[in-house]
């Protein structure tokens, strides 16, 4: 029964991503697209929640779908992106993306579908403690990433600095 | 049980519809908006692996946390700078982005 719940969640949130995902790159208007993403985050992060990872699903939830898509919206209505349309472009534009992307697809899902993974068996599903996530996160030791942490803090810092200075009145 | 074969298709469906996003539009916001997609396919990929393959360690969990840290620090430059496009030039479709600045 638990099984049969995952295949079906499984399979629920597949079709999702993957339709809402191809909606996003081929809808006209810039607005629905912002849409679309919203929809493919938090199918993102039901795929997290799948995976017993609850912690990466929940800063996924709140730092993608609620941060990043909030900034597209606004600076796509900031810049008039909501009163045109995208325009037609053209034909073989359009052939050579399409030809380009579906032989991506079909060489990446050849190589990955024929590799033999060496998958471990009789998985458990569990979920991580977020005990072990803050030890994991703040320690120094060999497997400790308390220096990315301070790295990702600088380089946030950074950025907030410099997205002032690019986008100040002058 | 979910095989790992099925995680990674659909991740790749979405970076692949992540990049003919950003081959084919015209607009600046719809080909940052089409490097989020392939930015969180990559993410979905590191997080199966470390499920799957090695479930006892977490580097790919934080590989992910980190990743989406960078791609929101990253997003909010590049609408700042494409905020500033517009206040210059008034338009943000790429085809008029075709002049330095003096």
């Amino acid at each position: 029964m638990g099984s049969t719940l995952e295949t079906i969640v499984f399979y629920v949130l597949a079709i999702f991503i993957a339709t809402m995902s191809v909606m996003t790159v081929t809808t006209q208007r810039i607005v629905r697209s912002a849409t679309y993403l919203l929809f493919v985050l938090f199918g993102t992060a039901g795929i997290y929640f799948l995976l017993g990872y609850t912690f990466l699903g929940a800063v996924q939830i709140m730092v993608y779908a609620g941060g990043i898509v909030v900034l597209y919206v606004f600076s796509i209505l900031l810049t008039s992106g909501e009163g045109d349309r995208a325009e037609k472009i053209k034909r073989s534009r359009l052939l050579a993306g399409l030809f380009t992307t579906i032989a991506g697809i079909a060489i990446v899902l050849f190589i990955t579908l024929k590799h033999k993974f060496l998958q471990t068996t009789d998985l458990v599903p569990q979920e991580v403690s977020i005990h072990s996530i803050g030890m994991d996160l703040l320690s120094s030791d060999k497997y400790g990433y308390v220096l990315p942490f301070e790295a990702v803090s600088v380089l946030i810092l950074a950025c907030i600095i410099g997205g002032v200075m690019i986008a100040r009145k002058r | 049980m979910i095989q790992m074969e099925y995680y990674l298709v659909v991740s790749t469906i979405m970076m692949f519809a992540g990049i003919y996003g950003f081959l084919t539009r015209r607009n600046t916001l719809a080909i940052l908006i089409s490097i989020e997609l392939m930015l969180n396919a990559t993410d979905v990929n590191f997080a199966v692996f470390n499920r799957f393959l090695f479930p006892q360690g977490m580097e790919g969990h934080f590989f992910a946390l980190f990743s989406i840290a960078i791609s929101a620090a990253e997003t909010a430059i590049a609408i700042a700078i494409m905020i500033n496009i517009y206040r210059n030039i008034r338009s943000i479709q790429v085809r008029n982005l075709d002049e330095l600045k003096w």
